[in-house]
């Protein structure tokens, strides 16, 4: 997905991952609302002197979009724009690039993020597809109920982070539960059950904090 | 958006599975698990509208004029079943039961729970639970013939159970039903599995998938499993021993670290409650004939109301908190057994205590010399009630009990009432083989 004002700089950009062999989606401005079928593999947001695409950022972050990698794509002599914002995106380059760089920056991205292709995540052992909602540990169907599926995918679309549990239950629940924080403890407990005594530890527990995807999968 | 997720997560997944069929399940007044299949192809319309039955042949559930039923699928409980052949594999999903104009039907054990749990959260509370299942394994139905003379914790080649536990726990764990432990119990053949606490409406739906899974895996291994609670004359009995406890947030509401027994106003209220109840809920916790062989001294089952630490005899028993482990605060109501509605007894235990609290109760002294070994007048200077002896008992206080009345609402009362009245009235005139053993030389 191409972000961003339409400005020669994004026009080229389409058409090189075109050639990439990418199919890029150009949304409306301001209009981040892909359904589902759609969901990117990658976003990349054009910007230009003067932009200010942290709110873009931040949605991409949180929205339906959250999980997705972003490449920020600086205009000329624009690498101050990253300064405070880094966090922000998994990825940069900066005009003029060189379209092989921008390929290579992407693939790399995509092994780090651990993306296969647009649908499928994979970590360690796990391998989440996002289209079909199937998930896998070492190749075996895993029968996830709705929401530990909800929550093995917020862990493994974000491996590095921890997670507190208000944070779990606003993303993955969002309203309607019973049971307040310690819903999120009970799903987490039924989540290891299914990932089975040996692989249990793949959700770890961050004493006093919440909880996040192991480091050393 | 989430409520779309949910559907659509069912559907792709019983299309990516090869899912034949959904089983939707409810349960009828005495707790049997309910099941109808419908084709794949018919669950986008069951997920919407939900799927009509007639209400008239499910016990408890309506009289015939008024038959008509509605069960509506929970997406959240769409599970694989982790025993049916892979093609066509087969799912199941709770249904909670609405009448044919769309109100909840009062009859619903998973309604009065949730009505419940309603009003445990309106207080800023979360109802936790957490049961120890007993159950034995015999060869067949038929009769109640062990397969081992293990005792408690035994592992032993003699433990013929423990193979079935392996399989037992590994069902449950592909369910999401976490096992915290399995053991031999103290009977020949009687196993114990303790399940990890969830949420009260979640633990009543594990608890009905468990009793199946127990059933599903004996019938592979070739023999038989029973929760009855007395299957064996002489021999320890099957309890549901319940670990209860309220939190408000991330606080355990039971726990005060100041307090001797660590248990705060809250929790003490909460025991006083489940104490001042015990009598009126006790037909629903424990709701067959042979339910009231088990509740007898000696076998460390519950017979006299009062609370405890160490005391296995108490009703309730407040295991002592671990320094640091706030969290594990509990109560543990002892009476439950494993053949009960598991709905509605969760429904009746919390009601219960919540009333203990809302009334502010305030709880008597520990009962710490053995009650049994009392004599009545001295369990009456002590101001200890007994538990009801028979189920006829059980039922005069429970239909005394204005808190049943409210909890499971007049329809259930009566019909229940009924039933169980029905039930016993053919124990009373049935001769027992001991009574002729008894008399027959004699008189």
């Amino acid at each position: 997905m191409v972000l961003g004002p339409p400005t020669d700089v994004r026009d080229r950009l389409v058409t090189e991952l075109v050639v990439f062999g990418y199919r890029p989606l150009v949304p409306e401005a301001g209009a981040i609302d892909p359904n589902r079928d759609d969901r990117p593999s990658v976003a990349l947001l054009v910007t230009d002197h003067g932009d200010d695409p942290s709110a873009t950022l931040e949605a991409i972050a949180t929205d339906e979009l959250h999980g997705v990698p972003v490449v920020w794509v600086l205009p000329e002599k624009g690498f101050d724009l990253l300064r405070g914002a880094e966090h922000l995106c998994d990825e940069f380059v900066e005009a003029p690039y060189d379209a092989e760089e921008l390929y290579a920056r992407l693939r790399l991205l995509r092994r780090r993020t651990g993306r296969e292709g647009p649908d499928v995540i994979r970590r360690g052992p796990i391998a989440l597809n996002t289209a079909t909602y199937q998930a896998t540990l070492q190749e075996r169907p895993l029968d996830l109920t709705y929401m530990e599926y909800e929550l093995l995918k917020l862990f493994v679309e974000h491996p590095a982070r921890v997670f507190t549990r208000e944070a779990i239950l606003s993303r993955v629940w969002r309203y309607d539960y019973y049971g307040g924080l310690r819903t999120v403890d009970v799903h987490v407990r039924r989540l290891r059950a299914k990932l089975g005594r040996d692989h249990a530890g793949v959700v770890e527990t961050v004493r006093g904090v919440g909880y996040r995807l192991a480091r050393d999968l | 958006m989430p409520a779309v997720d949910e559907r659509e997560f069912v559907l792709r997944t019983t299309e990516e599975r090869g899912i034949g069929f959904v089983r939707l399940w409810f349960t009828d007044v005495l707790g049997f698990l309910k099941s109808f299949a419908i084709p794949a192809e018919e669950l986008d319309l069951a997920l919407d509208e939900g799927v009509g039955f007639d209400g008239s042949a499910v016990a408890g559930f309506a009289r015939v004029q008024e038959s008509d039923m509605v069960a509506r699928p929970d997406p959240r409980t769409f599970q694989i079943l982790p025993w049916r052949p892979d093609a066509p594999g087969v799912a199941r999903m709770y249904c909670d039961i609405y009448r044919p104009d769309g109100a909840p039907f009062e009859g619903d054990p998973r309604g009065v729970l949730r009505r419940v749990i309603e009003r445990v959260s309106a207080l800023g509370y979360t109802g936790y639970a957490g049961p120890e299942l007993e159950f034995f394994l015999f060869k067949d139905a038929t009769a109640p013939e062990p397969l081992d003379d293990g005792t408690y914790f035994d592992l032993t080649p003699l433990d013929l159970g423990s193979d079935f536990r392996r399989s037992v726990i590994a069902y449950c764990e592909r369910m999401g039903i976490p096992v915290k432990d399995s053991h031999h119990e103290v009977a020949p053949s009687q196993q114990g599995v303790d399940l990890r606490h969830t949420d009260a409406l979640t633990m009543a739906d594990s608890i009905m998938s468990f009793r199946l899974v127990v059933k599903e895996v004996a019938r592979e291994h070739g023999i038989y499993a029973t929760f009855m609670p007395k299957p064996i004359q002489g021999a320890w009995g099957s309890g549901m021993h319940t670990h209860l406890s309220l939190f408000e947030g991330e606080r355990n509401a039971f726990f005060d670290a100041t307090d001797g027994y660590f248990l705060s106003k809250t929790g003490r209220a909460f025991i006083a409650g489940l104490l001042h109840h015990a009598a009126g809920i006790t037909a629903i916790t424990n709701q067959w004939v042979n339910s009231y062989k088990r509740l007898v001294p000696g076998y460390e089952a519950p017979v006299h109301v009062g609370w405890g630490v160490r005391n296995r005899a108490a009703l309730v028993r407040v295991p002592l908190t671990k320094p640091g482990k706030e969290s594990s605060c509990r109560v543990e109501y002892r009476a439950p057994d494993p053949a009960c509605n598991p709905y509605l007894a969760f429904a009746v235990i919390l009601a219960a205590g919540l009333d203990g609290i809302e009334r502010e109760l305030v709880l008597g002294p520990e009962v710490t010399d053995d009650v049994h070994e009392m004599t009545d007048a001295q369990r009456r200077a002590a101001g200890i009630a007994s538990l009801p002896e028979t189920l006829p008992e059980a039922l005069a206080a429970m239909e005394d009990s204005e808190l049943v009345h409210e909890v499971l609402g007049e329809h259930l009362v009566e019909w229940f009432l009924a039933n169980k009245r029905a039930e016993w009235l053919e124990h009373r005139s049935y001769v027992t083989g001991l009574e002729l053993e008894r008399g027959l030389s004699k008189l």
